[in-house]
């Protein structure tokens, strides 16, 4: 085994925060290696002062055993680094040879040589089993196909290390799979890959070797072979990580009811949630679950049928008037429609009812403030103060805060659209305990989910959506993850 | 009515078209370069009257004509350097910049032409460029006269049209800036500075844009006089969302709006009985119709008039 890459003792301040601290790592030819830590570890500095889109404040990049210089991306790739972003660096409106090509060629030749690029490019693509269609324009692919035209980039400037920035994130599970044998088959060839993930489950399986950061600093490195799930948890999140257990509780009257809904995307549903009760709502993504979300959040009125909460009809409620007659949302997307980025925590947090917090038409900041502090105090926002920009934190810190401004409320009804998406272990499990105890004080919550798991372990009772319709209620005691896949799928007659 | 449609046969309209074409021709350009690039510079109206000062001020303190449209190039770029260095590095608004740049340069401009012309004198003309003659060719008729008959930056105008387009569909210097526009975190993923990229697209742009001012004093007017540049900046800007930020549209719709300007001028004497205040406005009108047919339509530069920080998303 040769060495390729070596990062010596790197240290990166921002401020007075340390991204990372004094951490060392090794990579050899033909090797795959996972950097596993939660959201805010200090993964992706790393790879950023990697590839050069930071420099160092102390510490050595060595690639092939010759030191890089620093925060120059152009050097990075002269000695054979690649990085896929984890937000694509792609242009949209551009054709794929176009963003591949890029920086390829020196920028005063008369003329771009497209001919010898395409060969060079479906080449490539050929050898390494990523097809791709070099005149597509890359608006017009699925996020998949994107991710092949990222690394494809890397390898047509002749990546011998390929760094990947979470490179599961955007995938579907199918695709995630095939994208780790993809990866195994190039550092079969003689490639080195580094990818970055806070999921267990994929740096088990996808890689030889992992390195788990923590607080910025290189906690542990293990063979994949020679630990186990449970060690990389606790060595990730510094601590043992349980999600918390659902209790046996009497649900009260109902409180949420939808009687025979039509809206687009929904087909005759019906559903009710008792007071103290989680619905669960699980199915494949892309089967109503939105248009759902969107009913009882009054973003859509529906075309026929009812909705009532605690007896009131609500079928004509806007968002205001839901959030009055006491429901709260967790929506889908929670940076496009649950906070605004831009502004304060304290103004997030005091937005969806700032009725309450203001006189005569004045905001009152103070205790708008209060109110804020409060919320971070008890839902444990991490790294935030009331007057930090929210875009800022991390996702599941904004996710805390979403969940924090809902349940704030005592509200009677909360819809929880994909609560836990896109979160390390540690949020998911604080969410999962906020969402119980809000259950426990008397709420009725509907839960969308696209985890079995999840749905498992928080629903008292659980309905499938597909193409629009629900299936019957089955409850918690009766359900298992083979029986609700097959719920998903749709076949309702066989469970 | 006859009389109206009569005027679409004479030569002498579509001579005026390309005439009046050139400058337009110029500014489009320039402020095509800076906008696929990321940057909406609307310094653009003082850039023109700053390249037409300076252009005028060179041949009438004895340069050479080409002299002039040197001088001129080069004070547009100082001009767009100053807009470069606070939208790009400092990420300032483009608009508020834009704007300012507008402000100063047309002010400098009117300053430095006080300089050397008192208030009252009537102001001092220039020999100008003329129309070339391209011996034969000049003398087919009607075609020679439309054609072959223009002055030399007419044609300047034509190949700097046909060389942006070139440019930036097949060269690696044009993809960049493309992608800048697009996205710029891209363009450092790839090893290359989209800084950089940016300050020079509009630096380049703005020096096509002091070009086209320079027309208007040293091909068409012989002679400079405040707000000369008359709001045809700010058409370019129009006309640039109307070219769908393509270089070979945005020629074409230099040549309408020109082909209305000239049009509406003849219709003035020709036509009776209407106020010829309807036919100044004809143009203007006629170019947001156009606008508004086309622009729902047009593919506007991810990045424009987002700024660009290392390491920022």
């Amino acid at each position: 085994m040769t060495e390729v890459l070596a990062l010596e003792g790197i240290t990166k301040r921002f401020g007075p925060i340390a991204a990372n601290e004094d951490v060392t790592l090794h990579l050899d030819r033909g090797e795959v290696l996972a950097l596993l830590g939660e959201n805010g570890a200090g993964k992706t500095t790393l790879m950023n002062i990697l590839f050069g889109h930071y420099a160092a404040d102390a510490g050595e990049v060595r690639v092939m055993g010759r030191p890089l210089p620093p925060g120059r991306p152009r050097a990075a790739i002269d000695a054979g680094v690649g990085m896929v972003h984890q937000h694509f660096a792609l242009a949209a409106n551009l054709t794929v040879l176009d963003n591949v090509v890029l920086g390829s060629e020196s920028l005063w030749r008369p003329r771009s040589d497209r001919t010898a690029a395409r060969a060079r490019l479906l080449d490539l693509s050929d050898r390494f089993g990523l097809p791709v269609d070099p005149d597509a324009r890359v608006a017009r692919l699925s996020v998949g196909e994107r991710q092949r035209v990222e690394i494809l980039k890397a390898l047509y400037r002749d990546a011998r290390i390929l760094i990947l920035d979470e490179p599961t994130a955007v995938l579907a599970r199918p695709e995630a799979a095939r994208l780790f044998e993809t990866l195994r088959g190039m550092a079969r060839g003689g490639l080195s890959v580094v990818f970055i993930s806070h999921k267990l489950h994929e740096v088990m399986a996808g890689a030889d070797r992992v390195a788990v950061l923590r607080g910025g600093r290189k906690v542990a490195e293990r063979a994949t072979a020679d630990t186990t799930p449970a060690e990389l948890a606790e060595l990730m999140v510094g601590r043992r990580v349980e999600r918390p257990v659902r209790r046996g509780r009497r649900p009260g009257a109902p409180m949420l009811v939808a009687r025979d809904v039509r809206t687009d995307g929904l087909d005759g549903v019906s559903l009710t949630i008792r007071s103290g009760e989680i619905l669960g709502i699980v199915g494949v993504s892309g089967n109503g679950q939105a248009a759902l979300g969107a009913l009882l959040s009054g973003l859509s009125p529906p075309r026929h049928g009812t909705v009532t909460l605690d007896g009131r009809d609500v079928t004509r409620h806007g968002p205001r008037d839901m959030i009055r007659a006491g429901a709260a949302r967790i929506p889908e997307d929670r940076n496009a429609e649950g906070v605004i980025g831009e502004m304060t925590v304290w103004e997030n947090a005091v937005l969806e009812r700032l009725a309450d917090f203001s006189v005569g038409g004045f905001v009152r900041q103070r205790t708008a403030r209060r109110h804020a502090d409060a919320l971070i105090e008890r839902f444990d926002l991490r790294g935030a103060a009331s007057g930090t920009r929210t875009r800022l934190l991390s996702g599941g810190n904004i996710q805390k805060l979403i969940v924090g401004r809902g349940l704030t409320t005592d509200p009677r009804f909360l819809l929880a659209a994909q609560p836990t998406r896109g979160l390390d272990e540690g949020a998911i499990a604080a969410v999962h305990a906020a969402l119980l105890a809000a259950r426990d004080a008397g709420a009725a919550i509907l839960l969308i989910t696209e985890e079995l798991d999840e749905a498992l372990a928080l629903a008292d009772r659980m309905q499938a959506i597909v193409k629009g319709r629900l299936s019957d209620p089955v409850a918690a005691r009766d359900a298992d993850a083979g029986r609700l896949g097959l719920m998903m799928a749709g076949d309702w007659d066989a469970v | 009515m006859i009389d109206a449609l009569d005027l679409l046969t004479n030569a002498s309209l579509w001579a005026a078209v390309l005439r009046i074409a050139t400058p337009l021709i110029f500014g489009v350009l320039g402020a095509l370069l800076c906008e696929r690039a990321g940057v909406l510079n609307l310094g653009i109206e003082g850039i023109m009257t700053m390249g037409a000062m300076a252009g005028w001020l060179t041949v009438h303190g004895g340069g050479d004509l080409w002299a002039g449209l040197a001088v001129a190039a080069v004070s547009g770029a100082l001009m767009g350097l100053i807009h470069a260095m606070l939208t790009v590095p400092l990420g300032l608004s483009q608009h508020v910049s834009g704007l300012g740049i507008t402000l100063f340069a047309s002010a400098l401009a009117y300053y430095l032409y006080r300089l050397i012309v008192t208030v009252g004198e009537s102001p001092p003309t220039i020999e100008p460029f003329r129309p070339l003659d391209l011996g034969p060719l000049s003398d087919v008729p009607f075609l020679g006269q439309v054609l072959f008959a223009q002055t030399a930056p007419t044609y300047l105008a034509l190949a700097t049209a046909l060389l942006l387009a070139w440019g930036l569909a097949r060269t690696p210097l044009g993809l960049a800036i493309r992608m800048t526009g697009e996205n710029p975190h891209a363009v450092e993923a790839q090893g290359l500075d989209p800084i950089a990229i940016r300050i020079g697209a509009v630096v380049a742009g703005s020096a096509l844009m002091g070009v086209g001012g320079a027309f208007l004093t040293m091909a068409a007017f012989n002679s400079f006089f405040p707000e000369m540049v008359q709001g045809r900046g700010w058409i370019c800007i129009a006309l640039v969302v109307f070219a769908s930020w393509r270089p070979g549209k945005a020629l074409l719709g230099a040549l309408l709006f020109a082909f209305f300007d000239a049009y509406q001028l003849r219709l003035q004497t020709a036509v009776e009985g209407v106020p010829y205040q309807v036919f100044l406005m004809a143009p203007y009108l006629l170019s947001i119709a156009a606008l508004i047919l086309v622009a729902r339509r047009a593919e506007v530069p991810e990045a424009l008039m987002t700024p660009y920080r290392r390491g920022e998303r």
